[in-house]
């Protein structure tokens, strides 16, 4: 928001009471997880004048968007942090806390031993891997597996852990990877993964193969995607889909990894596990039997529980994917549809965009994006707009988009952190 | 007088801005590298859409994304970040 929305938004905030009588100002606001989703939430909530206190587990962020690079090698993961003064600065009371449960009827979240009271409560905790034994989890990958063959789909030690075994793998190594069935955080992630490290394979290791495994046979950008690594990649990339055996029904001791067709042994083994909403959501109640947060697609409130909205990987409410993007787009709309609630107006029938940019090499960008509207209770696309980039697009639009990915990512990360990030990608090391 | 103008035209399109507003400044932000909107003349805003809409301006993006609204919307758009 600009400075003058923003000033614009808190001159509204007190004449503008709720038909409780609560004005805007003294109404609060609580918001778990500070991601993303959350921090922007939090961030839109304060400019729109209303009392807001985030909840947030660690005392920094380190964001996924951009660690597929640092798994390669092009990036540092200090470049990946951010902490919450900006946050702090704009009027968000922050608590350091896990929340570990919530009172719907009384409204009070709890807060490691404390409780907060809420009018009105944002959940952005993101997503949780299923891990063995939970149902549905790949059968043999618990924990204890996940230290020795990282799935990194969260950004954090792991990150760094699946880049040194990477870096420790003799030339004409064999990496495996594997990927879930819908849904699960970030569509195309995976395969811009598989993209960079077979960059890393191709400039390094050029005798090492990368092999796929997915449980799914259409995936995003697919097209782009395999164009390009059938030029760029065509010795060192394999992917598999599920007709093909793809799917990965278990993983043994030593990280083979085990399909219908057949076992996959590798020197490298990055499984990437299926997922489900972040815990709280389960504590809150929020969640359906899908492991999900079905939500109303105009305020995000819950369909399962009144007076608290989930946003961002957690929730499910149509068409859009799971993305920071989307994240920080559904984060400002439920803002401003709490900010209208508080004061008893109306929320807006609202329409978002989502936009997803993919690196398949340093410098060589693809996107696909989507407009959304709400039609029978979901999040719909609308026909005719959106889509991907074009396949047939020179080498200048690919390094143009690769651009814009970078500028992205510094406005995603000053909406949510208050701080541009560091877009770098060093295609030279 | 125009201050006055701009702040009623601000209070009717709300603060919030028209349905989509809030993703576009996903990328359009204030500072931000892909451009600024806030503050540039209505019509030019509208006019740049209109032309990735009909491929008279090359977009890497734009063109998927405007055809997410209508003319109406467009204006709707340029109008409020014009006043933002
Ligand atoms: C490898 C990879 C690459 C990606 N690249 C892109 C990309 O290029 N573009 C894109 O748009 N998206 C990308 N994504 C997806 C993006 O990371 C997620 O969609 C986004 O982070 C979702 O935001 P969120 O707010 O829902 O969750 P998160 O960003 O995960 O934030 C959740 C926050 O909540 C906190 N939290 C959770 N539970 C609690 C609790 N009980 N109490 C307190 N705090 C809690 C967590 O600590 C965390 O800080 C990528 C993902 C991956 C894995
Ligand atoms: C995911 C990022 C993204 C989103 C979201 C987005 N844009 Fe853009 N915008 C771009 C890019 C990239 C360009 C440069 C043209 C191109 O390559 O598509 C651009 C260019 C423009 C321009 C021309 C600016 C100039 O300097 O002439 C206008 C106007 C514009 N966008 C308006 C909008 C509006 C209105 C919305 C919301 C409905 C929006 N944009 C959403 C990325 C985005």
């Amino acid at each position: 928001m600009t400075p003058r929305r923003a000033l614009l938004a808190g001159a509204l905030a007190t004449p503008f009471l709720g038909r409780a009588g609560r004005a805007l100002g003294v109404a609060r606001v609580v918001v778990v997880g500070g991601g993303y989703g959350g921090a922007t939430c939090a961030r839109a909530l304060r400019q729109a004048g209303v009392d807001v206190t985030l909840v947030e587990a660690e005392t920094a962020y380190l964001s996924c968007p951009f660690s597929n690079p640092v798994v390669a090698g092009l990036r540092d993961m200090e470049q990946q942090r951010f902490g919450y003064d900006h946050v702090i600065a704009a009027g968000v009371r922050l608590v350091h806390a896990r929340a570990t449960g919530v009172d719907a009827t009384a409204r009070m979240v709890q807060v490691e031993g404390a409780a907060l009271p809420y009018d009105r409560l944002v959940l952005s905790p993101g997503v949780e891997m299923r891990l063995d034994p939970q149902p549905g989890a790949l059968p043999g990958y618990g924990a204890d597996m996940a230290e020795r063959f990282p799935h990194a789909w969260k950004a954090g030690p792991q990150t760094l852990l699946l880049r040194r075994q990477l870096e420790a793998m003799p030339d004409g190594g064999t990496v495996a990877m594997s990927v879930p069935a819908n849904p699960y955080r970030c569509p195309p992630g995976p395969y811009e993964r598989a993209s960079l490290i077979a960059h890393y394979l191709k400039t390094h290791k050029p005798r090492s193969k990368l092999i796929v495994l997915d449980a799914k046979d259409a995936f995003s950008k697919q097209k782009l995607f395999q164009a390009a690594w059938a030029k760029l990649y065509p010795n060192t990339l394999e992917w598999v889909g599920l007709s093909n055996g793809g799917r990965v029904t278990g993983i043994d001791p030593d990280g083979t990894l085990q399909t219908e067709f057949g076992a996959h042994p590798a020197d490298v083994v990055n499984p990437i596990p299926p997922q489900r909403a972040g815990a709280i959501a389960q504590a809150a109640g929020v969640s359906d039997r899908t492991g999900w947060c079905p939500v109303d697609p105009v305020t995000f409130e819950s369909r399962l529980v009144p007076g608290i909205h989930v946003i961002g990987d957690a929730a499910v409410m149509g068409a859009m994917p799971k993305s920071a993007f989307a994240a920080g787009a559904q984060a400002k709309v439920c803002a401003d549809a709490i900010a209208a609630l508080l004061a008893g107006q109306a929320p807006e029938v609202p329409r978002l965009i989502n936009t997803c940019y993919s690196l398949v090499a340093p410098g060589y960008g693809i996107s696909v994006a989507g407009v959304y509207r709400p039609v029978n209770g979901q999040l719909t696309d609308i026909e005719g707009a959106g889509g991907t980039s074009p396949l047939d697009a020179p080498p200048g639009v690919r390094a143009q988009e690769a651009a814009y990915a970078e500028d992205w990512y510094r406005t995603a990360t000053t909406e949510a952190f208050g701080e541009p990030g560091a877009a770098g990608v060093d295609g030279r090391r | 007088m125009r201050i006055l103008g701009l702040t009623l035209a601000a209070l009717l399109l709300g603060a919030a801005g028209p349905p989509g507003a809030a993703s576009c400044t996903g990328c359009h932000a204030a500072g931000a590298g892909i451009g600024v909107l806030q503050g540039r003349p209505a019509d030019d805003i509208a006019a740049q859409m209109e032309a990735f809409r009909s491929g008279a301006r090359p977009a890497t993006l734009m063109n998927r994304i405007v055809r997410g609204f209508s003319p109406d919307e467009v204006r709707a758009l340029a109008a409020w970040f014009a006043a933002s």
